[in-house]
C-alpha cells in the first residue's frame, strides 16, 4: 500500500468511525455542530496570556473521547499533518515578547512563551473538537443539519462535494504515484521536474472522475437537498445536551477552574 | 420506449461523432449496442440521459429529452456506469441504494422495503451494510446494479457491465441481467455477454448505424464484424 492508498484508507476510516454507536453518535448532528462551534469560539476568546484559564478547556474533549469511544491516539494520528502547522503558530512569539511574566523556581518565563503555548493549545483543542465532530457525525447528516440551520444549499453542496472530491483526488493520486514509482525505481517521491505535468494530469483526471461522479448523483435525482441523510427530529435530549455543554463551556470560561482546583492543594 | 429520431451530435463544432441516427427500442426489449472504441456508444447513452444535448429528437416513453423533462426522464432510466467506483459514492451499499429513491421523494419505509426486496432478489443481503471501499470489484458491480434496481426504472442502460470482472462475477452479472424484465440497452465489447443477454444488436460504426437486427444474426456475421473492427464472439468461433 503506498502513501496515497494509506491516506485513502484513513479517509474511509472516518466514515466508519462516524457510523459507530455511542451516546454522542446518537445525538442530533445540529446539536453537535452548534456545541462544537460554541466550544471553538469560547476557546479562541481566551486572552493570549490566560494559559491557566485555557487549560481546563481540555476537559470537554477528554469527556467526549471517553463517551464516544473514539480513540485519542486515532485523533492525534489522523491530525499528524495539521498539528505541526498549528503548533508553528506563535513559534516566534518568544523572540518578540521577552517581558518576564511568571517566575517558576527562579526561572523567568516570558510573555512570548506563555502566548506561544496558549496559541498552540487553542489550535490543538479546536482541532480535537473538529475531529470529534467528524468522527461522531456522518458527513451527510452534518450537511443535512447545516441545511436545517438554513445554511444556503449551494454552500452545503460545496462542502459535501468537496468531501467526496478529496477521496476521488486521493484515489487518482494513488494510481498516479504508483505508476510513477514503478517507472522510477529507487526514487523517493516525485522528482521536481515532473511536478508541473503531474499536478496538471492529476487535476484533469480527478476533474473527469468528479464530473462522472456528479453525473451519477444527478442521474439518481440529486438536487442539492439531502433527503438521503438519516436525520431524525431534534428532541429534548439534544436540547439538554446542547444547553448543558454550552453552560459548561461558559463555566470554564468565566470561573477560574484551574485556580479553584489549585486552591484545594496550595494555600 | 426509447426513440432516436435523426439525432446528430458533435463535441467540437462540425466534428460530428453521431450522424443523423434513428432507431427505436420497444418496451421490454433487450438491445446490445456494439462498436469499436470511439464509435459513439457512450455518446448515445449520455444523450439518452440528457447529459449531452444534440440535434434531432430523443423520446423516452413518449417524452422528449430536454432540460425541463430531465427529472421525469431520469426517473424512468437507470444507468449502470462502467466504473462502479463512480456509481458507489456513499459510504455503504445501503446508503447508495437509498440515495436515488429518497431523492425522488419516496418515504423511508417504502425505500427500505425496496432495498430489502432488491437485495433478496439478487442474493446480496450480506452486502447491505458493507462499506463500499471494503468490497470486491464484482460485489461493487452487483451493488451498482442493485442501486439502480432500487429506483425501479422502466429501462436500464449499462455501459460495459462485465468489464474487469473475473469469470465467476461476469457470469453472475450476466445471469442477473438476463433476469431483469426491464427494457435494456447494453453497450459493450463483450460480445459473448451481448449474445447471452440481448435479442437484438445495434452495431455502431463511425457514428452511424452499420447494422441493426437479431443478435445471433449480427454476431455470427464475421465479415460484417471484421469490417467494423470487431470479431466473432468466442462462442461463435468454429460455428457456421
Amino acid at each position: 500500500m503506498n502513501k496515497m492508498q494509506k491516506a485513502l484508507h484513513e479517509l474511509s476510516e472516518m466514515d466508519e468511525l462516524a457510523a459507530r454507536q455511542s451516546p454522542i453518535h446518537s445525538l442530533h448532528p445540529a446539536a453537535k455542530l452548534i456545541t462544537t462551534i460554541v466550544y471553538i469560539l469560547i476557546t479562541l476568546s481566551f486572552d493570549k496570556y490566560d494559559l491557566s484559564g485555557l487549560v481546563p478547556m481540555v476537559l470537554w474533549p477528554v469527556i467526549m473521547f471517553q463517551v464516544s469511544g473514539v480513540d485519542v491516539h486515532t485523533c492525534f494520528y489522523k491530525l499528524r499533518i495539521v498539528l505541526p502547522l498549528v503548533m508553528a503558530v506563535g513559534l516566534f512569539n518568544p523572540f518578540f515578547d521577552k517581558e518576564i511574566m511568571v517566575t517558576i523556581g527562579g526561572v523567568g518565563i516570558s510573555g512570548g512563551v506563555i502566548s506561544m503555548i496558549t496559541l498552540m493549545l487553542k489550535g490543538v483543542f479546536c482541532l480535537m473538537m473538529s475531529f470529534l465532530l467528524m468522527a461522531t457525525t456522518k458527513i451527510d447528516s452534518l450537511c443535512a443539519a447545516l441545511r436545517k440551520l438554513h445554511v444556503p444549499a449551494m454552500l452545503v453542496s460545496l462542502l459535501q462535494l468537496t468531501y467526496r472530491y478529496v477521496g476521488v483526488m486521493t484515489e487518482e493520486l494513488a494510481v498516479m504515484t504508483e505508476a510513477y514509482s514503478l517507472r522510477a525505481p529507487g526514487q523517493k517521491g516525485i522528482h521536481v521536474s515532473a511536478w508541473g505535468s503531474f499536478l496538471g494530469q492529476l487535476l484533469l483526471r480527478s476533474m473527469d472522475r468528479a464530473q462522472e461522479l456528479f453525473s451519477s448523483m444527478m442521474l439518481r435525482g440529486y438536487h442539492e437537498h439531502f433527503h438521503y441523510a438519516d436525520i431524525r427530529p431534534f428532541n429534548i435530549k439534544d436540547a439538554l445536551f446542547m444547553g448543558l455543554c454550552i453552560a459548561f463551556f461558559f463555566l470554564l470560561r468565566y470561573a477560574d477552574i484551574a485556580q479553584l482546583i489549585g486552591g484545594l492543594f496550595v494555600r | 420506449m426509447i426513440e432516436f429520431q435523426n439525432v446528430s451530435f458533435a463535441y467540437e463544432k462540425k466534428e460530428y461523432v453521431l450522424h443523423d441516427m434513428s432507431f427505436r427500442i420497444e418496451k421490454g426489449e433487450s438491445v446490445g449496442l456494439i462498436g469499436a472504441n470511439g464509435a459513439g456508444k457512450s455518446t448515445i447513452m449520455k444523450l439518452l440521459l440528457g447529459l449531452l444535448q444534440g440535434e434531432g429528437k430523443i423520446l423516452i416513453d413518449g417524452i422528449e429529452v430536454k432540460k425541463d423533462t430531465l427529472g421525469e426522464i431520469r426517473a424512468k432510466l437507470g444507468f449502470v456506469l462502467q466504473n462502479s467506483d463512480n456509481q458507489m459514492f456513499m459510504p455503504t451499499v445501503y446508503e447508495d441504494m437509498i440515495f436515488g429513491p429518497l431523492n425522488y421523494g419516496l418515504s423511508r419505509e417504502v425505500v427500505d422495503q425496496r432495498v430489502d426486496e432488491v437485495l433478496k432478489r439478487l442474493d446480496l443481503e450480506y452486502l447491505k451494510h458493507r462499506y463500499n471501499h471494503k468490497i470486491s470489484g464484482g460485489e461493487k458491480r452487483m451493488g451498482a446494479i442493485a442501486t439502480i434496481l432500487a429506483m425501479e426504472p422502466q429501462a436500464i442502460l449499462m455501459d460495459e457491465p462485465t468489464s474487469a470482472l473475473d469469470p465467476f462475477n461476469r457470469r453472475l452479472v450476466i445471469n442477473t441481467i438476463r433476469e431483469l424484465d426491464q427494457t435494456k440497452l447494453i453497450a459493450s465489447h463483450d460480445l459473448d455477454m451481448i449474445l447471452d443477454t440481448c435479442d437484438r444488436v445495434i452495431l455502431i460504426s463511425g457514428g452511424r448505424i452499420a447494422a441493426d437486427g437479431p443478435a445471433k444474426e449480427i454476431l455470427s456475421n464475421k465479415d460484417l464484424l471484421e469490417a467494423n473492427r470487431m470479431e466473432l464472439p468466442l462462442s461463435m468461433m468454429g460455428k457456421k
